[in-house]
């Protein structure tokens, strides 16, 4: 299958030679899109957690043992797994940028999606959100809450690039034409490190162009053919390697042989 | 006491025997039923599933008594398409069976969607492209040519039956059942096909995953032979059990070894496709996923051993043994089989299922291990007490079996 393309290709560039694993990505994505912290959250698996730092290691004994943290957001797929089997079409990836939609009211829960993505990029919501007192209060007006029943994943913190829009058109300037750095999901902005780097691969004058170019760049499980908009970067080979699951060929992101 | 009920001139056990028998099953119905209510107040939060097994007991469950249902539409497409009279000494079980089976596994599936409420979303909402669209529609639709299948057995209880208008309308549904035989042949062939789809279009899982025909992947032809391989032969079982509990021969063996003999020959055409399917896919597309046959399996739980069991236990041995006419005819030979390639089914049911979701993809990631809990396995076993509830209702007042009255002499 062929992957979808727009336009306007909204991605990043995580460099993994930089992220320190300091886990601020997730606690901004959890405070930007409104996640509940859960009342009993012992079992990890069923926590909510769009970004999710993983570790890496590459299994070598002392002293040549390495690790290396991947942080994941959903990869906002341009062949996305998840989208074509939703039976009620709750998520879709038809808007200008390719950003991969998650409707909320629509979705009955059946978690087929989930059985579907690779990258464990979706989450399901066992319980209502029960904000702890006082934490209603700090809750960010423009992203909603999900109801229990519903399964939900990152958007790139869609509602900020309809803020970066709003604020374009404001000024006179072309929403479809953002300048880099217009729009930033919470996540790259606020990494200590600057790991993650995010804008429109397409646009030339957009500093992920480059990056997702060179030739230390990679995508997770390549080849799969999912065609992920998200990079990794590593100048460890071994990081590489991991990250397209030791691919045969031995080349980052080397040509998918299946279609 | 309930005597004027029962099918014409049959004997059945006495009504507090038969009360007895109703209790100890209506209290695992109940405690089920206890479970369900659970979860449709709590949410699925009080089963086992979690974020990375968001598919578990109760979807193996489905794909495995959808599967084993599968006797009804074959039956009676032989029956009434195929012209097979012989098989009309067991087509009432088979549509029993198969109703059971289908309406349970809708049952469980609104058990299972996070959003009960949202259910008719599937029939408002659809998604043509989705596999899940078509299984929805079909085993709907399905359910319903089982109920019209069903009804014109329950007017023929004797009561009922004395009702002129009752006992015309039995007759006409009867006369009509070849029209409702093909459309259900048609629809359970599609969504048969369309729950191995749903597997094999899985870009995503590589456990899953088949290249196949045209928008169908190979799992979709797969699954429509491995039901009608097994679901037979299921029908063969649940009438002997009956005939166990009951002590009453209620179907011939001739016809039993009939039905052996029509599922052991779609079992052999599965198998063999399935062989040829596994050896693709483990030498040609794995590797090209940069995948291997080893990085599928783990430990124990997730051993090859599983594998093995489902393709050569339970697949080609029970092939083997219901296509040799001198095994099959034996009884005990017959069941034997019968039982193992109903578990083979279940086990590639399984591991689709969890299998499948199992593996752990991105290298740096773990595998991880499911348990279904008590409300999975409660709900389940409340599919099956309905079931024998249901079964026990049919057997004592209606005509289920043609041959019992001479069998019995
Ligand atoms: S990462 Fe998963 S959820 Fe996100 S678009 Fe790809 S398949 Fe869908
Ligand atoms: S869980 Fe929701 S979004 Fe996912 S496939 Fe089912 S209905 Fe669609």
């Amino acid at each position: 299958m062929k992957a979808k393309e727009f336009n306007i290709k909204w991605g990043m560039v995580i460099d993994l030679d930089k992220c320190t694993g300091c886990g601020a990505c997730m606690t901004a994505c959890q405070v930007e899109n409104n996640i509940a912290p859960m009342v009993d959250s012992s079992n990890k698996l069923r926590t909510l957690s769009w970004m999710l730092v993983f570790e890496m290691s590459n299994k070598k004994p002392c002293p040549d043992a390495e690790i290396a943290y991947l942080p994941r957001p959903c990869m906002q797929c341009g062949n996305p797994a998840c989208v074509p089997v939703c039976p009620v079409v709750a998520t879709d990836k038809n808007e200008e940028g390719g950003i991969v939609s998650q409707i909320y009211p629509r979705c009955i829960g059946c978690r087929y999606c989930m059985a579907a993505c690779p990258y464990h990029a979706r989450y399901f919501n066992w319980e209502d959100p029960i904000f702890p007192k006082g934490m209603e209060k700090a809750l960010s007006p423009s992203t909603s809450t999900r109801p229990r029943g519903v399964v939900e994943k990152c958007n790139f913190c869609h509602t900020r690039l309809q803020n970066a829009k709003d604020k374009v058109r404001m000024e006179g300037g072309n929403p479809e034409a953002l300048p880099d750095g217009a729009y930033m999901p919470a996540c790259s902005e606020v990494c200590p490190t600057g790991a993650i780097t995010f804008g429109d691969l397409k646009n030339p004058e957009h500093k992920v162009h480059e990056l997702a170019k060179s030739e230390n760049a990679f995508r997770l499980l390549e080849k799969l053919g999912l065609a992920p908009q998200v990079y990794y970067m590593s100048k460890r080979e071994w990081v590489r390697k991991l990250g397209d699951n030791y691919a045969a060929t031995g080349k980052p992101g080397a040509e998918k042989k299946h279609s | 006491m309930d005597r004027a009920l029962f099918p014409e001139g049959l004997e059945r056990c006495s009504f507090g025997k038969f009360a007895l028998w109703m209790g100890f099953i209506t209290a695992f119905f109940l405690f089920g039923l206890y479970a369900m209510l659970l979860i449709f107040a709590k949410g699925i939060v009080v089963t086992g599933l979690d974020n990375y097994f968001g598919f578990g007991l109760w979807i193996t469950f489905d794909l495995a008594v959808i599967a084993l249902g599968a006797g009804a539409f074959f039956t009676g497409f032989l029956k009434y398409i195929l012209k097979i009279d012989q098989l009309k000494n067991i087509i009432n079980l088979t549509v029993i069976v198969g109703f059971i089976c289908y309406s349970g596994a809708m049952l469980v599936l609104t058990m299972d969607i996070g959003q009960p409420i949202r259910a008719w979303f599937g029939y408002w909402h659809p998604n043509v492209h989705s596999m899940l669209t078509e299984v929805i529609f079909c085993i709907t639709c399905y359910c319903l040519v089982l109920v019209i299948e069903f009804v014109p057995l329950v007017l023929e209880q004797k009561q009922l039956n004395k009702i002129p208008f009752l006992h015309h309308l039995a007759h006409n549904m009867h006369v009509n059942m070849a029209l409702f035989a093909g459309i259900g042949a048609f629809l359970s062939t599609f969504h048969q096909g369309s729950l191995g789809g749903m597997y094999g279009v899985l870009i995503g899982r590589p456990y899953a995953f088949r290249e196949g025909f045209f928008i169908w992947p190979w799992t979709f032809f797969l699954f429509v032979l491995s039901a009608v391989g097994c679901g037979p032969i299921f029908t063969v079982l649940c009438c002997t059990f009956m005939e166990k509990l009951t002590g009453r021969k209620l179907v011939d063996f001739k016809t039993k070894a009939l039905m052996g003999k029509i599922a052991g020959t779609m079992l052999t055409v599965y198998i063999f496709f399935k062989i040829l399917d596994t050896w693709a896919w483990a030498n040609n597309y794995l590797p090209s996923v940069g995948m291997t046959f080893d990085q599928m399996f783990y430990g124990v739980i997730y051993g090859k051993w599983l594998m093995f069991t489902e393709i050569i236990l339970c697949g080609v041995v029970p092939a083997i043994m219901l296509i040799t006419p001198s095994i099959r005819n034996n009884p005990t030979l017959l069941y034997t089989a019968g039982i193992l390639d109903c578990i083979g089914i279940t086990l590639n049911r399984y591991l689709f299922t969890v299998q499948a979701i199992a593996i752990p993809l991105m290298p740096f990631d773990n595998w991880q291990f499911y348990a279904p809990n008590w409300a999975e396995w409660a709900t389940s076993g409340m599919i099956v007490a309905y079931g024998f509830l249901v079964m026990s209702l049919s057997y004592r007042y209606l005509p289920v079996f043609p041959q019992e009255k001479m069998l019995n002499k």
